[in-house]
């Protein structure tokens, strides 16, 4: 048992230090390191910019989707090689985040269903940064029940007509395609009637709408689809198929390893330590230490779980399945963490702006933001089905919609 | 990286399981519960056979010289089969104590022993209520002559001999205290067994008087040697109750797979499954944090109290957790005498109690990570 890389990881690691060491936009590394939770601001530049100057940079010195075969943009690195990647470029991955939905999802799975033509297309422009890819799965009465989507596709000539809406894309105010899930046929029960697609998110018909959210950001989008059409060619799988072809997606999304999920606790760490009571520091309080130890285990035990599946990676082993616990474990954590840590301030936790009676307004800021890192990629409830089903072995829940056609299935409760 | 065990460590594991399944059944733990016999005699001796009682113990003194990691996938089947044997108070208090503060002497008259299954040895720390602490240690050490009382002492009734801590000074300070060995056999030593929560891990009064006693390292030492070996002694506990948290979670799965209700299994309710995912949460954290333990256990590294704060509160929580949400899955017939339930849960609650509550380690792991924080 040991900590260390084999030699070649050894070698792989300097290289790749040696190139950030050399590359990165320095500039922005106080911004970078200050920035742990949400979306990243920079003072000075926009992220998507500086994101795709840097991507560039590291398509061209092969850095960039390394695991990717070498003609799809990438250099063919091992499992283990894209995690040291990652270790090593560090704080700029952040600058990454527009990409990640097509690197994850979106390019995976135009590799595994698009045309040779198409992979060669698309896929180099992607890694490199060029072409930034949404995924629009979820609706509106779609979201937890991804297969209950209602845009529609019909079939005209050699074309596809798109109608409907979808809700919560990330990026799709800037991205250049989408990877679309559509519904082609009603009559069937609602998983085998479903098709997947790509499009260019500038065609005649795609609008985009912000979402102002709960907590008075916007990061997700609105798409309205009206009589937008799509040539038959960018049909990612057969017909009908689209259920299958969206698991891939969704699969790639959940086996990101060593992906850096915020838990907030070393900011609340840092906060107790420095926070003068009445009765003395905060961490000298028996009741917070105790919450401080519980934080602090479940921190450590989320690192070393992924310590385990690196590990895993390293040996040329497929990974088990208890990364599957992360963001269920991180994202009640962050919740729990702000709303102690304005406990501990007092009257004054309810104050928002930067100021000596709160922390610069980082566990106000954490505790609006918090809920949605329980809902998106998969609820909290979600993901514990996920567990007890696919980890487990329990018997899925009965579905009364299982094989009823989909225009048959109820759309209100009462 | 190579966060893992070895194919050999694993194996070991392996071993283990099918010699304890065999071996130990729940049977044979019911036997030690229902008080027909202090401990099980016939496994001791057959983890004396296998070699796993002197696994880390050197060769020199009669061991394998295998290793802790070794000794961690051991406890880690001994937890998860409830053995009712002396184990951890035999293995990880006093053999642990010996190898880290004994003399070449001591080593040689009580390691060979430990090994071969022929004597039993605890830490007589407790006495009373309350958490280690110099503090609360009254019982003195006059010369060579104990006065005192301890309780609870882990498998005190059926031990051969005690490591006891006595106070030798009366400054205030950690250095008023210090270690001693007693053979229990002798004279001066009156044994009380007590009842407690886990019958199949026994508890004792220990009353000195007069009781002959040889020091067990320097005049003074005896808190820091108390500290070492009771991180030593969290990391391999916390794997015991990984184990047991383990096999708790596999009790409620297939209960929630056979057991018939409203028409469908109960496993197919999400309020069922989802009590099951947080079982598995929980016991997947704590077995991370114990490889981290038994990593820095194994390598004696600086990270080692730390590390094992880390475990044995993770451990202890999910040991808890899964034991007590394995009755709540089985329902009435997980609070029935005859099911199984019961015994991880007494269990669980005892082992959370035994080398300081989970409030007691919280504290300390806080402690040791401002201490890394204002190093760094």
């Amino acid at each position: 048992m040991n900590f260390d890389d084999t030699p070649e990881e050894a070698a792989f690691r300097a290289e790749a230090r040696k190139w950030v060491e050399a590359n990165a936009p320095k500039e922005y590394e106080a911004e970078l390191s200050r920035s742990s939770l949400g979306r990243i601001r920079l003072e000075k530049a926009e992220i998507v910019d500086v994101g795709k100057a840097w991507q560039k940079k590291k398509a061209e010195a092969g850095w960039a989707c390394l695991h990717w075969p070498k003609e799809y943009g990438g250099r063919g690195a091992s499992p283990i090689e894209k995690v040291i990647w990652q270790q090593e470029e560090g704080i700029y991955g952040k600058l990454t985040q527009p990409f990640q939905i097509g690197e994850g999802m979106c390019g995976p799975t135009v590799m595994a269903y698009g045309s040779e033509e198409h992979k060669r297309r698309y896929l180099p422009k992607l890694a490199s940064g060029e072409e930034i890819w949404c995924q629009l799965f979820s609706e509106p009465a779609g979201g937890s029940d991804v297969a209950g989507l209602r845009t529609r596709a019909e079939k005209q000539g050699d074309n596809w007509i798109i109608n409907g809406q979808k809700i919560w894309t990330s990026g799709a105010h800037y991205s250049d395609y989408g990877l679309l899930i559509t519904r082609t046929d009603p009559n069937v029960p609602k998983h085998k009637g479903l098709t997947m697609f790509f499009l260019d998110m500038k065609s005649k018909g795609v609008e985009v709408r912000p979402i102002k959210q709960a907590n008075s950001m916007q990061e997700f989008n609105e798409v309205y689809f009206t009589d937008v059409v799509i040539p038959d060619s960018q049909r990612l799988g057969a017909v009908g198929d689209g259920w299958n072809v969206s698991l891939t997606t969704l699969m790639n999304e959940r086996m990101s390893i060593g992906a850096r999920l915020a838990t907030g606790f070393p900011e609340m760490f840092e906060f107790c330590s420095n926070l003068m009571t009445e009765d003395g520091l905060a961490i000298d309080d028996p009741a917070v230490r105790s919450k401080l130890a519980s934080w602090a285990v479940k921190t450590s035990g989320l690192k070393y779980t992924s310590y385990r599946a690196i590990s895993s990676l390293s040996k040329g082993e497929r990974p088990g399945p208890e990364n599957s616990i992360g963001k269920l474990v991180a994202g009640t954590m962050l919740q729990d963490i702000a709303t102690y840590a304005m406990d501990l301030e007092g009257a004054a936790g309810a104050l928002t702006g930067a100021s000596e009676e709160v922390a610069s307004g980082q566990f106000q800021q954490m505790l609006l933001t918090s809920p949605s890192m329980r809902i998106a990629g998969g609820t909290d409830e979600i993901l514990r089905n996920i567990i007890a089903e696919r980890v487990l072995g329990l018997p899925g829940d009965i579905r009364v919609d299982k094989d009823v056609p989909f225009n048959k299935i109820p759309t209100k409760g009462r | 990286m190579n966060f893992d065990f070895s194919d050999e460590q694993k194996q070991m594991r392996d071993e283990a399981r099918k010699f304890l399944s065999e071996q130990c059944p729940p049977k044979a733990v019911r036997t030690v519960l229902d008080g027909k016999a202090a401990y099980d005699r016939d496994l001791w001796r057959g983890l004396a056979e296998m070699g796993f009682l002197g696994v880390a113990i050197p060769e020199q003194f009669g061991g394998a010289g295998a290793g802790h990691l070794e000794l961690c996938v051991i406890a880690e089947e001994m937890g998860r089969a409830l053995a009712p044997v002396p184990f951890s108070s035999t293995v990880y208090l006093a053999a642990e104590a010996l190898m880290l503060a004994g003399s070449d002497a001591q080593k040689q008259k009580w390691l060979p022993k430990i090994a071969a299954g022929e004597a039993i040895g605890t830490l007589a720390l407790f006495e009373g209520k309350g958490n280690p602490s110099p503090k609360a240690i009254k019982l003195t050490a006059a010369g060579a002559a104990l006065n005192g009382t301890k309780k609870p002492v882990p498998d005190g009734a059926i031990a051969d001999f005690a490591v006891v801590a006595a106070r030798t000074g009366s400054t205030g300070r950690d250095a008023d205290i210090s270690l001693f060995l007693v053979d229990l056999k002798g004279s001066g030593v009156e044994v009380k067994e007590l009842t407690n929560l886990d019958p199949t891990r026994g508890q004792a009064e220990l009353t000195f008087t007069n009781a002959k006693a040889e020091p067990l390292g320097a005049t003074g030492e005896g808190w820091g040697i108390i500290t070492q070996v009771l991180d030593r002694a969290a990391v391999l506990l916390a794997f015991e109750q990984v184990g047991g948290a383990d096999r708790a979670l596999e009790m409620g799965r297939d209960y929630a797979l056979d057991r018939i209700a409203f028409g469908r299994p109960i496993g197919s309710f999400q309020a069922v499954k989802h009590i099951l995912a947080d079982m598995y949460v929980s016991a997947t954290l704590a077995r991370s944090n114990c490889y981290y333990g038994a990593w820095a256990l194994s390598t004696n590294a600086a990270e080692l109290p730390e590390a094992a704060a880390a475990a044995r509160i993770s451990a202890t929580q999910a040991f808890q957790h899964c034991a007590k949400n394995n009755i709540q899955v089985h329902g009435g017939m997980g609070f029935t005498w005859e099911f199984d339930c019961h015994m991880y849960y007494r269990r669980a609650n005892a082992t959370a109690l035994g080398l300081g509550s989970v409030s007691y380690w919280e504290d300390a792991l806080i402690d040791r990570m401002r201490k890394k924080n204002a190093a760094a």
